[in-house]
């Protein structure tokens, strides 16, 4: 009994430690959506979370847009790159993830090696030569420079991720697909496509998310504000208007929050099961 | 001799499959990331505004960076500063918090969601932009500080003294993915170790600093290498809340904000390059540093 009482006394404890410093932690991101909701900007130094009266104001006017573009515009653009990277990502590494998991060809060892080595090269000794290429093809300021490089699988990290879990899949069945007559590319297609499913989704929505919020590349690549995404247009917001429309900005970040959100609560054991296995940075 | 042509025939068609399957991984890795890093080390020994053809300095720009920068000096520094602050209390932080996550509780699953959720919005532009608002003069963390304690605090982000740290805050707060490769490290620790500790009369404190840290120790090497190596490229966050100029007084220029004012701000793309080598070469013998290290305080295997 005695023994009883103290293990629920350790358990409140810990639910309690555990609920105020949650909240403390996403105090933050509480207020950001609150305060979205209040009306006027006086509000914004205004630490209270609890709204005097909800008014949506600020995302009237933030989807109206900044700089004569509709917010809409800079959701469409995101949604339709993120899409394509996904699209690309999953066909070239779940290629590679194929070949070298499953496949035996020369130097396999070594490209491996090169390949895992890649995935913790800092990003900016490829940058300007990168730009530079591009920009001889005519590419800036188009989305292809976002794009063509997950076709050729330069995330390399997912690869990895993909590796290890087509490592998982029993060979048995690749040698009774042989027996049936399937070639390497009908076991690929038959067997581990889609028995990766669950790494081919983990892969799909960090591609997602990455590219979403990715900000540096779009950066650099996009300087028309017509093909800007939501990283892109949220900064124009932020820079062209001064003190003055905080509340739309911080409404629209709202929202821009919103598919992260949406993916994550969907999709949430695979974000676990892609860090676990990979320690995905962030 | 039939079977010898079968053998010869099932390499060669081994060695085609393979690298059919990974062909757009070996163009992309040759012409995006090998070419371009032979020809960023070669910018980085000219001048090259991309409009002319590169003229050659040889060591020139590295040179001037170290000998004539201030602000290159300065945004070593401002790196150091963060890369030392933010990786090292991230990862304790993320420790003591997977701690405490590692229990049996109800709605334990429950709560590491949403203790993830600072890590999947952090990155983010969004959130980057709340952060200035929260650490501005008039923003929400002075006016709890001032009815608080009733002073006047600074203005985080506009004071030179405090905006790195206001940046350092921001990236410990995205604790999540540390935390979560502790939890999974933390679940492959046998009970039995603790049960035969605390049979010894060890108390939790002991427990944890001689139990859980050390078996603990190849995924806290894991975890900082890959953070130091993110820590350094930091980039995002400083240029939102610096608004793409690294002030107060160059107080948030961190390295990759420099590397790109640089190179695409003032088109100096030989000097941007040599940059990226220097950068390149700071995190290899950080990751070597660490790795050499490791063998003093890396633990692997049973851990008796």
């Amino acid at each position: 009994m005695n023994r009883k009482a103290k293990s629920l006394i350790t358990a409140s404890a810990s639910h309690l430690i555990i609920i105020i410093f949650g909240i403390l932690m996403l105090y933050p991101v509480i207020w950001l959506i609150i305060s979205s909701l209040k009306q006027g900007n006086v509000i914004f130094s205004n630490p209270s979370l609890i709204p005097q009266s909800i008014s949506f104001e600020h995302y009237i006017k933030g989807w109206s847009g900044v700089g004569r573009i509709h917010f809409s515009v800079f959701f469409i653009n995101s949604t339709l790159v993120c899409l394509a990277v996904v699209a690309c990502n999953i066909v070239s590494c779940s290629m590679a993830a194929y070949a070298f998991a499953r496949l035996k060809f020369k130097l396999k060892s070594l490209w491996f090696a090169v390949m895992m080595v890649s995935i913790m090269l800092p990003t900016h000794v490829t940058t300007i030569p990168r730009y530079v290429l591009f920009h001889n093809f005519g590419w800036v300021d188009t989305y292809l420079p976002l794009v063509i490089p997950k076709l050729l699988a330069t995330d390399a990290f997912f690869v990895f991720l993909l590796v290890q879990f087509i490592r998982g899949i029993p060979m048995d069945l690749d040698e009774s697909a042989t027996l049936d007559g399937c070639g390497r590319a009908g076991i690929f297609f038959r067997i581990i496509v889609p028995l990766s499913g669950p790494a081919l989704v983990t892969t799909s929505l960090f591609s997602f998310l990455w590219t979403w919020d990715d900000f540096f590349n779009q950066l650099l690549y996009i300087n028309t504000p017509i093909k800007y995404t939501i990283t892109l247009g949220l900064r124009m917001f932020m820079d062209s208007s001064g003190q003055s429309s905080w509340g739309p900005m911080l409404a629209m970040s709202v929202l821009s929050m919103g598919p992260c959100f949406i993916l994550f609560f969907t999709l949430q054991k695979y974000f676990v099961q892609g860090i676990a296995t990979t320690g995905i940075k962030g | 001799m039939s079977m010898k042509r079968g053998a010869f025939r099932r390499h060669a068609a081994d060695n085609a499959a393979g690298y059919l399957f990974l062909a757009p991984w070996l163009i992309g890795f040759c012409a995006l990331t090998l070419y371009p890093m032979i020809q960023s080390l070669y910018y980085s020994f000219t001048q090259f505004n991309m409009i002319s053809e590169p003229v050659w300095l040889g060591l020139g720009n590295y040179i001037k960076m170290f000998t004539g920068d201030q602000t290159y000096m300065k945004s070593l520094e401002v790196t150091f500063k963060y890369v030392f602050l933010a990786v090292p209390l991230k990862l304790v932080f993320a420790l003591l918090v997977a701690g405490i996550m590692n229990q049996r509780l109800r709605f334990i699953g429950f709560y590491r969601t949403v203790y993830y959720i600072p890590t999947l919005l952090g990155g983010s532009v969004a959130i980057a932009m709340l952060w200035k608002r929260l650490f501005s003069s008039d923003g929400v963390v002075n006016s709890i500080l001032h009815s608080l304690f009733g002073v006047t605090p600074p203005a985080w982000i506009a004071n030179p003294k405090y905006a790195l740290y206001t940046l350092v805050l921001l990236t410990v707060w995205q604790f999540g993915s540390s935390m979560i490769i502790f939890l999974a490290g933390l679940k492959q620790i046998p009970d039995e170790y603790y049960e035969a500790a605390s049979v010894d009369g060890a108390g939790k404190i002991v427990q944890f600093f001689k139990i859980t840290i050390p078996s603990l120790t190849p995924v806290i090497l894991f975890n900082l290498v890959m953070q130091m190596i993110s820590a350094f490229q930091a980039f995002t966050q400083a240029f939102i809340v610096s608004g793409g100029k690294g002030g107060p007084l160059n107080s948030t220029m961190f390295y990759t904000l420099y590397l790109y004012t640089k190179g695409f701000y003032y088109f100096e793309m030989g000097y941007a390059s040599a940059m990226a080598w220097v950068l390149l070469i700071i995190i290899a013998v950080f990751t070597a540093i660490i790795f050499r290290s490791s063998n003093s305080w890396v633990t692997y295997g049973s851990g008796e």
